[in-house]
């Protein structure tokens, strides 16, 4: 099994050479740590930068840069600063390459459930669905389960929608899916995690075929 | 051009209850803080505020919500604030969440002329219940309507007394979208120069844009998450 660390090194691996990739909050964040170093990738953030680098040291925090979680960050040589408009016009123009983020349900055909859990505080989509609406590659990031061990991973999302049709691949604690017509395909198991607890933990339909490997990160 | 007023009291003359009003800024990098004061001074109420955040409890348009002085806030994120929360619960406040790239673009749409704009974001969601949807090649989009704004408040990092405006870094955000967007467009800048000063291919935002500039004090800037790494 998997722990969010794993989960970002696997999807590290999906990260292409002359990528633009945007990166959600919580355990997308953590990809850019593992993306090999002999390819050259952009981190765009949407509140107006690519070519996002990592945290300042210490005392070399400047409150006008920030990326899109509120965090002080650095930009890289090559970097570029924008406005609103023009950063959802990378999105909606897919010129990013590749979208990264989190999700607390998605469904077999591929809608995402992200933002709201109705009866409790509604904080807002922030630029979710502007990125599930019109990314081509977007992987979903999550455990498998939630906190009460119920699956994430359903026939039909429960929770108000952020998009539909629109994950292509989820790399969750115990394996790496791939959405297709007939639902969720087993593409990798975690190391130690069989089929059958994959099973057990996908409430949609999970194609199986062939001997599925187990994942090398 | 003269676009210069002596303070922030002057820029906000005209301000009154019930306008709907633009304020830029991303959390609070690139708020007008100048601007947020005074208007918690002028203690205006049921103001629509359309900003993409809705500040902390004691900073930002926190301030506002304090004062019971919003109605209605358009927004796409309003986490990090309790009184929000509370305020919204309680039905007190009004609030219309749309995605962040539709903020922005209806701003711009504002800003541009456009009466409404076709965006793929929230189709087959909540978002767009209620709303004209149309198929352009095969993809559904939603129907948006550009924003009506009495005031737009903007931060800039330069600008000079013609209101030429460059901004800086993240802090630039939604600020050059709103500018020209509502009926008048307020700027407060860190620095206000002479015209001539600044050197025109490096301007993001011409003056035609804006109608009020002020040389703003006191900047805090504060820093929601500040995350470093130690220097050794």
């Amino acid at each position: 099994m998997l722990d969010k660390t794993g989960i970002a090194k696997r999807i590290a691996k999906e990260v292409k050479d002359g990528y633009y990739v945007n990166l959600g909050i919580g355990i997308p964040t953590l990809v850019a740590n593992f993306v090999r170093e002999d390819i050259e990738v952009e981190f765009q953030s949407e509140n107006g930068v690519l070519g996002m680098g990592p945290f300042p040291f210490e005392g070399e925090e400047d409150a006008d840069i920030i990326n899109a979680g509120k965090q002080t960050i650095t930009t890289l040589d090559g970097a570029s600063f924008f406005d609103s408009a023009l950063s959802f016009s990378m999105i909606r123009g897919k010129h990013v390459d590749l979208t990264i983020l989190g999700a607390m349900e998605v469904s077999q055909n591929g809608d995402i459930a992200n933002w709201k859990i109705p009866g409790k505080m509604v904080k807002g989509m922030g630029g979710a669905m502007d990125l599930v609406a019109s990314a081509e590659n977007i992987i979903v990031a999550m455990m498998h389960t939630n906190k009460a061990g119920e699956s994430k991973l359903l026939k039909k999302c429960s929770l108000p929608l952020t998009g539909v049709n629109c994950v292509k691949k989820i790399v969750t604690n115990l394996a790496l899916l791939e959405i297709t017509e007939n639902g969720f395909k087993l593409l990798e198991r975690a190391k130690g995690v069989s089929i059958d607890e994959i099973k057990a933990a996908t409430e949609g339909n999970l194609i199986v075929e062939g001997d599925i490997p187990e994942m090398n990160i | 051009m003269n676009k210069k007023v002596n303070n922030v009291v002057e820029a906000l003359n005209g301000v009154q209850d019930g306008m709907t009003l633009m304020l830029g800024g991303f959390g609070l990098c690139g708020i007008p803080e100048n601007a947020i004061s005074q208007l918690v001074k002028l203690q205006v109420s049921d103001l629509t505020c359309i900003s993409n955040n809705a500040g902390i409890d004691d900073f930002g348009l926190g301030l506002l919500l304090k004062g019971k002085q919003i109605k209605k806030m358009i927004a796409s994120y309003v986490g990090e604030n309790n009184e929000f929360e509370k305020q919204m619960l309680s039905g007190e406040l009004q609030v219309d969440l749309i995605p962040q790239g539709t903020l922005a673009e209806l701003c711009r749409a504002a800003q541009s002329g456009f009466p409404a704009i076709y965006t793929p974001a929230g189709y087959g969601t909540e978002v767009a219940k209620g709303k004209e949807t149309r198929e352009f090649e095969g993809k559904m989009y939603v129907l948006e309507h550009a924003f009506k704004a009495d005031f737009g408040f903007i931060k800039a990092w330069k600008g000079d007394t013609s209101g030429n405006l460059i901004f800086k870094g993240t802090a630039r955000n939604f600020n050059p979208n709103m500018c020209g967007a509502a009926k008048i467009t307020v700027v407060e800048v860190e620095e206000l120069v002479q015209v001539g000063e600044l050197d025109p291919n490096q301007i993001h935002i011409p003056g035609i844009f804006v109608q009020r500039i002020f040389q703003g004090t006191d900047y805090e800037k504060r820093i929601e998450q500040r995350t470093t790494i130690p220097k050794n």
